[in-house]
């Protein structure tokens, strides 16, 4: 019985708490991100954005949720029920496993696989069964062709994710997220990488449906898109699970390009500073840049965003990686 | 111990019965989502045995982008469910015996596995020590060097297969003004804007 208690139940405990640790403020700033980006929208249209529930809007978050709560969940009598419940569920528990990998500090990670990234990579990947499965179980037209872009442009934009996370990994020698980071404490890889920099912050844009890539619930043509015929609490976690993981791709563009938690300069001021709260300062700083494309950028003709994809971010990206792979073996600077 | 083993069971019996339901499911779209199940399953399977990079390859590519197509074309497919039933009967038989020799094979390499495991090992480059050396860089170094030429074939086969399926898609159409960026860009005021003087009442 100690056997039990000390071998399992303890551990166990331990990583739950670890879990919760990680998710309790993770859910607490996807709410704070919807405030915030109705109040940064706000501010570049010269309006002033949630006011009147609490100082400076800031209890609105909470009514919303309430609201939501308390709202009726309906079931269209044609929708396939178990694939309409299970969409948003599968949507909100891939944006917080993902978060398993992340590290937030110099051994401060959940799990500190040697296949960091491509953990990310592929769950990063599934999101895209939530919403073709919300399309198709609504059984209605607007959802399903909502679903049918949304694959169709999650799937051309990974292609080039892929390729920026393969010069990334060519620099750095290791899949693990740890080691990337410390592989940038000379410099950050947004210096030497720029255009991979570019190119994975709008892949990112196109792979979390946000503006200006935001078709699959373009509203002026398909009135929501996959989520028309949601309501309730199973809206409420397509739009946490959305908003998690715009501050998942801000947390992977820090760790692939940003340098993680590390310090801008290694001197005196700013090493005083926890790593935690860098890495999450630039996290903020890369979901400011959402909110603001959101605000300043009309949204892509479908064909244009096929053709950014394929014709212009592929080949790109793929002579990089042969650039920087060449680079590296000419120079002798691969790593080990 | 006993946590691996039990995670163990659970995966297999999930991915055994998900397989199951992959061909017995009525509804085409179930079956290709049962079947990412199974390709989960089979993922946390390699995780257990440490094999920790194929098993993040196979979420990658066989749940992330070909179940992804498989799903899009089952969703787009009007399919006739009584039709599928009928040839059920006169399929048996060679469906039956496919499954019986990939079996008889699975049988074959895993018993002489367990019989032998020197010799089935032996001629083959010894495994490194997964302490020292990670997944991934053991099957680099053996995937470029042993065995590049096979991997550079396969590598090949790929590209026929996806210029065959351009090749076979492919069709020009006449009459079609495609948008091109670069001659938008191109565009000059001079070109494109012509200041008239209309005479009144004249029109231009």
């Amino acid at each position: 019985m100690a056997e039990f208690w000390s071998g399992y139940a303890l551990p166990g405990a331990i990583i739950v708490a670890q879990i919760l640790v990680i998710i309790v403020p993770l859910l607490g700033a996807v709410a704070y991100l919807t405030l915030a980006e109705r109040k940064v929208i706000a501010a570049i249209q010269l309006r002033k954005g949630p006011n009147v529930v609490g100082p400076f809007g800031l209890l609105q978050p909470i009514a919303d949720g309430v609201k939501l709560l308390l709202k009726e969940t309906v079931i269209p009598s044609g929708a396939n029920p178990v694939v309409f419940v299970i969409a948003p569920m599968l949507t909100f528990m891939l944006s917080l496993i993902a978060w398993a990998a992340i590290p937030f500090d110099l051994g401060l990670v959940l799990a500190d696989i040697n296949v960091g990234i491509l953990y990310l990579f592929a769950i990063s990947s599934l999101g895209v069964y939530g919403i073709i499965m919300a399309g198709w179980a609504s059984n209605s037209k607007y959802a399903f062709l909502g679903a049918l872009r949304s694959a169709a442009q999650m799937v051309s934009y990974e292609v080039s994710i892929g390729f920026v996370i393969i010069t990334v990994l060519l620099c750095v020698g290791s899949l693990n997220l740890t080691e990337i980071v410390l592989a940038q404490e000379n410099m950050w890889f947004f210096i030497p990488l720029f255009p991979m920099f570019i190119i994975f912050f709008v892949s990112g844009l196109a792979e979390t449906n946000r503006s200006p890539f935001d078709l699959p619930e373009g509203e002026s043509e398909i009135v929501a898109g996959y989520f028309v015929e949601y309501s309730s609490m199973s809206f409420a976690l397509f739009f946490l699970g959305e908003y998690a993981n715009m501050i998942l791709v801000s947390a992977m563009t820090s760790v692939l390009f940003l340098g993680g938690w590390l310090p801008p300069f290694d001197v005196a001021p700013f090493t005083w500073i926890p790593g935690p709260i860098w890495f999450a300062g630039k996290i903020g700083l890369c979901l400011f840049v959402f909110l603001w494309v959101r605000a300043t950028m009309p949204r892509y003709r479908y064909d244009q965003l096929m053709r950014l994809g394929w014709k212009v971010f592929l080949p790109f990206s793929l002579f990089w990686v042969v650039l920087t792979a060449g680079v590296l073996m000419a120079t002798g600077w691969v790593p080990r | 111990m006993i946590i691996q083993a039990l995670a163990f069971y659970l995966f297999a019996a999930v991915m055994v019965a998900a397989a199951a339901m992959v061909i017995s499911a009525r509804n085409p779209v179930h079956s290709v989502l049962f079947l990412i199940l199974a390709f989960f399953n089979a993922a946390g399977l390699f995780v257990l045995m440490g094999a920790e990079f194929l098993a993040m390859i196979l979420v990658v590519v066989y749940v992330g982008a070909v179940a992804v197509l498989f799903l899009f074309v089952v969703m787009m497919l009007d399919v006739d469910f009584a039709a599928l039933r009928q040839g059920f009967l006169r399929y048996l038989p060679v469906g039956g015996a496919i499954g019986l020799i990939l079996l008889a094979e699975l049988v074959l390499v895993v018993g002489a596995w367990v019989a032998s495991p020197e010799a089935a090992v032996g001629p083959i480059v010894p495994i490194p020590d997964p302490a020292r050396v990670t997944n991934t860089h053991a099957l680099g170094r053996i995937l470029y060097t042993r065995y590049v030429f096979v991997f550079q074939g396969a590598g090949l086969v790929l590209l026929v297969a996806m210029i065959g399926a351009i090749v076979l898609t492919l069709r020009e159409r006449v009459g079609v003004r495609r948008q091109v960026v670069a001659d938008q860009i191109r565009r000059t005021r001079a070109e494109s804007v012509e200041l008239v003087d209309a005479p009144k009442r004249g029109g231009v």
